[in-house]
């Protein structure tokens, strides 16, 4: 195996960029998406529980399928592989950011707005920063998880390192058929974990020493 | 409709700062859906320029409700609302927000921001300059009594609840508005640090003279921070609106007296303020100074006791004559048991301030937490028997 990875660590490198820019830019779009969403509803109980309903059945969605609905209209290549993988980024982010701003202390929503706060000031300078890190251990969550969804996606010719197991999984019993499943699945681990390590300083970075616990 | 009674708001006594105005409120009233009786039923009051009105009642009984509709925080169904010569009752809320501080209970500040970001924050949003607003900072946290180098870059989580309720103090004063609104904001604190944080309220205000309005269900707390109370029941009907003195005297309703209480022979305990006690001054000493200097001092006073001062004149420990001839120097020992009240806590709170720390006096604080004197429990025991021969001849 390691002489296969060897030969070919010029395309392997390459894969692993591919997969790692499709995963970030797709769990970038969507939390921005989970985070209108969230803004658009949490204050209506009613849009609440619908975002949540949507959030839950959402993840049942087998990704296979929907990649394979996607094929119809959009066609093989990475415009249906982006709208999946947002689509599962999404979820995620939107179930907690809808949980994290309704966590905010009324009493702050109150005096924010005694203040002479405007509803879109308060949400962005009191109910956003004190949601965050609820907000980010969603995109955590949803990272890890489009990180083996985005693999999927080599399914509908779809940039990344899915591209390796596929390949090996269609030829099993080949020649490095194995090595090929195999490099993808490790390498695909190896990136989540340190995506992660990633979001984990972050979230260090980005949240306020005051409400750090 | 509730038989409101026109409020009598004879200005403010002469030689008083005034920087508030006047509140009008019209007959507003405030109803709910599905609710058959209007939770304010057209309500009318005059609160007059620089006045500290508290509103007291049960609970349930819309004060507070009529409370935030004076700022829009709840938007009235009905009347209108008046700021000096201003309608404000259609006015931007927003707008009209950042003209009105507003505190309420443990005060509310953003646990994410720094005491200065909270602090700074209304004058940010009318668009002060940098250098103004991190003045302003300053000068508030000095004038709650927090010392604006140690407190500003930290965060509220790191105060203890008096030292927050100061802050929410300072925020909602940092734009200078004409107005205060206060919803039972010292509810959430031990009865000790209420005590001080009323007596620095009462500081602050006899500094400033803003038009404050201020929820309490303390009775207590109504008489001492009140140059008026208004007695509401259900409805927020106003059943008598007065001077503490007045009500106390002359209950309007039977219902007025029970909620006043009974104990009408120690009504002085809250009627009468310290500063109008004789307070004793006594020898001070500063941190660092030769200690057997100061005891030299003290014995030419006749004092056995002196009383350190730390940097900023405040006092922070009362060593006797005994203790500091032990030392070489004068400590920087910050006794936390000491009793401390202010010129204007009442005899209740200086007596309830002794015996908590079982001492036969206190010290009295006045401007900027200086020392103004010592208290001492004779004193306040002649003053009561003083003013109960009166109350009887």
């Amino acid at each position: 195996m390691w002489d296969f990875v060897v030969d070919r660590r010029g395309q392997i490198a390459y894969q692993a960029f591919q997969h790692v820019s499709l995963v970030v830019q797709c769990v970038l779009l969507g939390t921005v998406i989970a985070l209108v969403l969230a803004a658009l509803v949490y204050r209506s109980a009613a849009a609440t529980s619908l975002a949540n309903a949507v959030s839950a059945v959402g993840l049942t969605v087998p990704a296979f399928a929907l990649l394979g609905i996607l094929l119809a209209p959009f066609g093989f290549g990475i415009t249906p592989a982006v709208i999946a993988v947002t689509f599962y980024a999404a979820l995620p982010v939107l179930r907690n950011a809808v949980v994290g701003l309704a966590g905010v202390d009324g009493a702050l929503i109150e005096s924010a707005r005694g203040m002479g706060m405007s509803r879109p000031a308060t949400l962005l300078r009191v109910e956003l920063p004190l949601a965050w890190p609820v907000i980010l251990a969603g995109v955590r969550v949803s990272t890890q998880m489009v990180m083996g969804i985005a693999a999927i996606a080599a399914y509908v010719l779809g940039p990344g390192l899915g591209g390796f197991i596929f390949t090996g999984l269609s030829r099993l019993g080949g020649a490095n058929s194995l090595n090929s499943a195999l490099v993808g699945t490790i390498a695909i681990v190896l990136l989540a974990l340190v995506l992660d390590l990633l979001l984990l300083l972050l979230g260090r970075l980005t949240t306020p020493r005051g409400i750090r616990v | 409709m509730s038989d409101t009674l026109p409020a009598p708001p004879a200005p403010a006594p002469p030689g008083r700062r005034v920087s508030g105005v006047p509140i009008r409120l019209e007959e507003v009233t405030k109803r709910y859906p599905g609710q058959d009786r209007p939770a304010v039923d057209s309500v009318s009051l005059d609160v007059a320029a620089g006045e500290t009105v508290m509103f007291v009642g049960p609970s349930g009984c819309g004060k507070t409700t009529l409370l935030k509709m004076v700022n829009r925080l709840i938007e009235p169904s009905d009347g209108r609302i008046h700021l000096g010569d201003e309608d404000v009752t259609t006015q931007d809320p927003d707008r009209l927000r950042r003209r009105i501080g507003y505190v309420i209970q443990a005060g509310g500040l953003f646990p994410h921001m720094t005491v200065g970001t909270n602090v700074g924050m209304v004058p940010r949003m009318l668009g002060w300059e940098k250098a103004r607003v991190a003045g302003r900072i300053d000068e508030l946290l000095d004038l709650v009594g927090l010392d604006p180098d140690v407190y500003r870059d930290r965060y509220p989580k790191e105060l203890s609840g008096g030292q927050q309720q100061r802050v929410g103090v300072a925020r909602a004063l940092a734009a200078d508005p004409p107005v205060l609104l206060m919803d039972e904001p010292f509810g959430a604190v031990d009865p000790i640090t209420r005590q001080r944080l009323q007596d620095e309220l009462l500081r602050i205000q006899e500094e400033l003279g803003k038009t404050i309005v201020f929820v309490t269900h303390d009775f207590d707390e109504a008489v001492k921070l009140g140059d008026r109370i208004v007695v509401f029941d259900v409805g927020a009907r106003i059943v008598q609106y007065d001077t503490p003195e007045a009500i106390l005297a002359d209950p309007a309703e039977e219902y007025v007296a029970d909620f006043v209480g009974a104990g009408a022979t120690l009504k002085q305990l809250t009627l009468t303020r310290v500063h109008s006690l004789q307070l004793r001054q006594v020898t001070t000493a500063s941190i660092g100074d030769d200690a057997a200097g100061a005891v030299a001092r003290a014995r030419a006073a006749g004092d056995d006791f002196v009383v350190v001062l730390d940097r900023r004149d405040r006092p922070i420990s009362w060593p006797t004559l005994a203790e500091v001839s032990r030392m070489s120097a004068i400590p920087d020992t910050v006794d936390e048991r000491l009793p401390v009240v202010g010129l204007q806590s009442t005899l209740n709170d200086a007596l309830d301030t002794m015996l908590a720390a079982s001492q036969g006096g206190a010290v009295v604080l006045g401007r900027r937490d200086g020392l103004a004197g010592i208290v001492s429990i004779e004193t306040i025991m002649e003053a009561i028997q003083r003013a109960r021969r009166e109350t009887a001849g």
